[in-house]
């Protein structure tokens, strides 16, 4: 099982010919991801050599859907072209967009969000300014590195890359089923919820890990959906306690504002609905080391 | 980025909105001049990025230029909630106030879309009247997709309950304030407050804008909008090497790689801190991914320029990029600041982990810096950078 990515998935890559494009689709293949096709209108036609596997590049997502079935899209398109990029896969109808671009400006963002919703939400968009998501022993949709974990029942939903790998390596023996970043933007596609709801119905996972960081209320939110819904147990983190107000720590949503958005509040309400919140990264295996022994 | 007033209101003033004359000065000898060319009399306002500024005494009114300069040398150099005041902008008078409303939009994180605020309760902070008069301020969700146009514009104006007489004009401002908020690529444009005058007609009188960093790409002239005065000067020179940074007030200056590591960083060497005489990270520096050792030189010439660290914390968790070649950047990054005459002089504990950390500390070791300490874990290696920070 896992969530939105599995052995069958059929990805392409968008702005597969590009540098960091090139590399991540060699990294990819490495982790047994089924790399179907890449896209870029300027090169439709021609194939790609990575280390013997041939594979072809197409000129629209469209056309990379019709002619090898593909079901993921991966961008890694530069932030200037995103919008039109996201657009096209949504017209497409591609089930799974996996933005991993940062940069890309809130208001393109914004638009191409409203844009999958007003047709009838056929494309997920995960991201942007992701790490993309891996099943491990399956399949891996972007940046995370395939081999720093293994296949397991933990399932973890993250705003941040690197805490997502740190998290990965701390529970490497116990292993994951899938792991998502959604990316740490102000606007992104899916949310800690829509994992968390994933997860819970997934049966191969037991246990879920969800780190957050201040911005914005999705953790709150998320709190109030783990209250209701989630039957499995929750170990949560947020980073941010020392970050001061009105300053923007890396991510672009990552800011305090006023006093909306602090970790604290963050911390408290995963509290107040059962979830297990540590606080250090380390503490936070530890707690979910313990509740699955 | 959130500009100043004047600054809004040039970009107000540019989009059609409808405002007052102003200028912005830096001088008290400008602002007669200025009060001159607005009629002899003249408003003046403190540019500070904080809220507040009436009550602190950075708004005046000036009946004469000998008294706008007089005001202008009380409100230069005043500080306004630790903000100093370094400009004022010189506005016309307003003409006498009957009513004052507020207008906003804005993104809204929660909904992934975009908000229109408004409220016929003005003047004050929006947040109070939505705190003690929920009913008085309307929202109303915006498509990205679709905008404000006059009907839309309209519709506000009736969730918010503007008078017959006045909601026509508000719902031209609005369309104009939604061309601000979409060609500028704002994340927030408030007018507060938009005034009706004794004539009829509407003016934004006061006003905030918000802008966002990403859409840098497609507006060259915001670069222009920068306070490079105001910036941190270790803030400004990390800028300069695109080094994602922001000073703190700590002691344990702090290198990591992705934003949310950093982030957990700062907070574990917080905690770390309390069994250490308080000490607290210095700042924050996200050398992102793959990072070399050029960039690892760049920022622990940043971090070892301010005169604050007195220990240094670098934290890798090694993803795509290998543990080794971290090390290795280390180890040159030290080499290079040396060659440059740069006295390293500060202790550095480093932790490895991930891929190929065996390998990192490995070289690390054999390295043997008399500066450099390895601490394999997160949480051991915060607590002894905190330890060397506290000893100093």
């Amino acid at each position: 099982m896992a969530i939105f990515l599995n052995k069958d998935s059929k990805v392409i890559v968008q702005g597969m010919t590009g540098a960091t494009g090139m590399k991540h689709t060699k990294l990819m293949l490495g982790d047994g991801t089924n790399i179907v096709g890449g896209v870029n209108p300027r090169k439709a036609g021609t194939s790609v050599d990575f280390d013997g596997t041939e594979i072809p590049v197409f000129g629209t997502v469209a056309e990379a859907m019709e002619k090898t079935g593909a079901n993921v899209s991966v961008l890694f398109v530069p932030p200037a072209f995103s919008k039109a990029a996201v657009v096209e896969a949504i017209d497409a109808e591609i089930p799974l967009a996996v933005v991993i671009t940062e940069g890309i400006a809130v208001h393109d963002s914004a638009a191409f969000y409203a844009y999958a919703k007003s047709k009838g939400d056929k494309t997920r968009i995960i991201g942007p300014n992701c790490p993309g998501l891996i099943t491990p022993g399956q399949s891996n949709a972007g940046i995370i590195p395939g081999d720093i974990t293994k296949p397991g029942r933990i399932g973890l939903v993250s705003k941040s890359g690197t805490l997502t790998y740190q998290m990965m390596y701390e529970l490497r023996d116990i292993g994951f089923s899938s792991a998502v970043g959604i990316g740490g933007d102000p606007v992104i596609g899916t949310t800690h919820i829509d994992a968390l709801a994933a997860f819970e119905a997934d049966p191969d996972t037991d246990l879920i890990v969800m780190i957050g960081e201040i911005g914005g209320d999705a953790e709150e939110r998320a709190a109030d959906f783990i209250k209701a819904n989630v039957t499995k147990p929750v170990v949560g983190y947020v980073a941010g306690f020392t970050a001061p107000e009105g300053k923007t720590m890396g991510h672009a949503g990552a800011i305090v504002s006023g006093s909306s958005g602090t970790a604290q509040a963050k911390k408290e309400a995963l509290e107040a609905a059962g979830v297990k919140v540590g606080k250090t990264p380390t503490e936070t295996a530890k707690l979910a080391r313990e509740l699955l022994s | 980025m959130d500009l100043f007033e004047y600054q809004a209101r040039d970009l107000f003033a540019k989009h059609g909105v409808p405002v007052l004359a102003g200028e912005v000065i830096d001088t008290p000898e400008a602002a007669r001049e200025a009060t001159e060319r607005l009629g002899g009399k003249s408003v003046v306002k403190a540019q500070v990025k904080v809220g507040g500024r009436g009550k602190a005494g950075g708004v005046k009114l000036a009946a004469s230029p000998d008294e706008a300069v007089e005001h202008a040398t009380n409100i230069l150099g005043m500080d306004i909630k630790g903000h100093t005041v370094h400009k004022v902008m010189m506005a016309e008078t307003a003409p006498e106030i009957v009513e004052e409303y507020y207008v906003s939009f804005l993104l809204d994180r929660t909904n992934r879309t975009f908000l229109s605020i408004a409220s016929v309760e003005g003047g004050v902070e929006i947040e109070e009247v939505a705190a003690t008069r929920p009913e008085a301020v309307a929202k109303t969700p915006i498509d990205a997709n679709v905008g404000v146009d006059k009907a839309k514009a309209l519709e506000i104006a009736a969730a918010a309950k503007f008078p017959a007489d006045v909601a026509d004009k508000v719902a031209d401002v609005l369309v104009t304030l939604w061309k601000t908020f979409i060609e500028e690529d704002a994340l927030l444009v408030e007018v507060n407050p938009l005034a009706k005058v004794a004539s009829g007609d509407i003016i934004a009188l006061d006003g905030k804008v918000s802008l966002d960093d990403n859409a840098d790409f497609r507006h060259p002239d915001h670069e222009a909008l920068q306070d490079k005065a105001a910036a941190d000067p270790l803030e400004a020179a990390a800028k300069e090497k695109d080094l994602n940074y922001v000073k703190l007030d700590g002691e344990v200056g702090i290198i990591g790689n992705g934003a949310g590591l950093v982030m957990s960083t700062l907070d574990v060497v917080a905690y770390a801190g309390e069994k250490h005489g308080g000490v607290k990270p210095a700042n924050f520096l996200d050398i992102g991914g793959g990072a070399s050792a050029q960039v690892m030189a760049n920022g622990l010439e940043i971090i070892l320029g301010d005169s604050d660290v007195k220990s240094v914390f670098v934290n890798v968790f090694g993803g795509i990029t290998a543990c080794d070649e971290v090390a290795n950047g280390i180890v040159q990054a030290l080499a290079l600041l040396e060659s440059k005459g740069e006295k390293v002089e500060k202790p550095l504990v480093v932790r490895l982990d991930g891929n190929n950390a065996e390998l990192g500390r490995k070289i690390l070791s054999d390295a043997n810096h008399p500066l450099v300490q390895r601490v394999d874990t997160m949480d051991g290696a915060a607590d002894k950078a905190a330890e060397l920070a506290a000893a100093k």
